[in-house]
């Protein structure tokens, strides 16, 4: 599973990961848009708090390990492989580095139909083409409801974008992963 | 899932720029070279993978074009500047027991962390006892590093980033202004070594105590960068010190037990066998 956010992201994916069941065993991978100079840790302590999973920062070739929630590190790109992330600095796409589209097109590649993207607040259109590419590749898109999101543009884009597969409250959208993941 | 005829003539693409070309791009990490083909695929007006294969056989401007598009990483000076004080605090005080230090700096691309090195181990009181050895893939880029000159836009990012690495004067005392360029001084270069070198195909040609190699490894795919870390290991001497990117980790490596820690965040390491 994929998570793309940006501003509003880390109250947002808090209260995701704090709606998601202890016992939720698919993998997540966070792509929040960070400054390049982010402090490191602080998000990923935040975090911690709210979820029994395993919270870490990606470093390059980490495997993907089942109940872990994988945060893509500021001012680089995270690439979803088959079994593993890696990570690029290539130039930014649409000003984001991090992008959710190039983590979101990396992941429908490698995952097809079994991934699930989730797109929540934000301020941009980052994460539209990325959702385009998880639906193309048979995957299911879940956004949160504009009118629970911090900032809409992000989650309207999608919904602009594709037909998600869901549009509902993070803890809406944590009720429904959390069943059938 | 993976499309499995767009795989197949990704693989064919980069096979035939081996036989044609001599580079191997074959283990190269596949999302990340995948996104720079489809850039070069839409750049040439072409629809798919092998009509890129078919123009770069019969057209070697393209595959100048391309390889380009595969080698070029940019970067900026002294990134991520607590590495540069780590270096600082942690390494040059061994670097200092030596008559004459050798440093190895391959992946240099366009030359903006080796004259961050060359500046940084100046101030460290290296100066004249250092050889820095950058080296590149890229005939082209490796020429241009060369030059010393870089943008005078990216001037107030570099020197942001030096002054946060630690840098102990005026930065604009390491350059001179010419029209929108920034020419770095000559005496600079004087330390440098810039050569083509393939970290895929090529073998050792020195033994360095320190080798700097950030960001160049998270291209390569697992293997790729395991026979990539032997060749550094091999290139050290013994207790040479291998700095890789901040994000990238010897963890998932075969070469872990041949590496002590010397900094955990800043991915130091220190060959001790």
């Amino acid at each position: 599973m994929v998570v793309g956010t940006s501003w509003g992201g880390l109250d947002a994916v808090g209260r995701l990961l704090a709606a998601l069941p202890d016992s939720f065993g698919c993998p997540i991978v966070v792509v929040q848009h960070r400054g390049a100079g982010s402090p490191a840790g602080v998000m990923r302590t935040n975090l911690q708090r709210r979820t029994a999973l395993a919270v870490v920062d990606a470093e390059d070739k980490e495997p993907i390990a089942p109940s872990t929630v994988y945060l893509a590190p500021p001012d680089y790109h995270v690439l979803v492989e088959p079994g593993s992330l890696a990570l690029s600095l290539d130039a930014p796409v649409a000003y984001s580095r991090p992008s959710i589209d190039v983590a979101l097109e990396s992941a429908a590649e490698s995952y097809g139909p079994s991934l699930a993207a989730v797109v929540l607040t934000g301020a941009n259109a980052d994460g539209a083409a990325g959702a385009a590419a998880v639906k193309r590749a048979g995957g299911q898109v879940y956004v949160q409801h504009p009118a629970d999101a911090e900032r809409p543009e992000m989650p309207e884009a999608v919904i602009s974008a594709v037909a998600p597969d869901g549009v509902d409250t993070v803890e809406g959208l944590a009720a429904r992963l959390g069943s059938q993941r | 899932m993976r499309d499995a005829l767009e795989d197949l003539e990704l693989r064919l693409l980069l096979e035939g720029i081996h036989q044609r070309y001599g580079y191997d791009f074959r283990e190269y990490a596949r999302s990340s070279i995948r996104r720079r083909v489809w850039r070069r695929i839409s750049e040439e007006q072409l629809g798919t993978v092998s009509g890129l294969l078919e123009r770069v056989l019969h057209d070697p401007a393209c595959m100048d074009r391309l390889l380009g598009d595969l080698s070029v990483n940019v970067t900026t000076m002294f990134r991520d500047p607590s590495f540069f004080r780590a270096l600082r605090t942690a390494v040059v005080p061994v670097l200092r027991t030596y008559p004459f230090v050798r440093v190895w700096n391959p992946g240099c691309s366009s030359g903006e962390e080796t004259f961050s090195l060359a500046i940084a181990l100046r101030e460290a009181g290296l100066e004249g006892r250092v050889r820095i050895y950058a080296t590149d893939i890229n005939r082209d880029v490796v020429a241009a590093a060369r030059a010393g000159c870089f943008p005078l836009e990216r001037m107030r990012e570099f020197t942001a980033n030096y002054v946060a690495g630690g840098g102990t004067r005026p930065f604009s005392d390491y350059y001179e202004i010419s029209g929108d360029t920034a020419r770095f001084d000559p005496s600079l270069v004087d330390s440098l070594v810039f050569a083509q070198h393939n970290l895929v195909s090529d073998g050792e040609f020195n033994e360095f105590h320190l080798v700097v190699c950030r960001n160049v490894l998270i291209y390569f795919d697992r293997s790729l960068q395991d026979k990539v870390l032997d060749l550094l290991q091999r290139s050290l001497v013994r207790f040479g010190f291998l700095a890789l990117g901040s994000k990238e980790s010897l963890r998932f490596s075969a070469h872990a037990g041949s590496f002590d820690e010397v900094d955990g965040r800043e991915k130091i390491y220190r060959r001790t066998a």
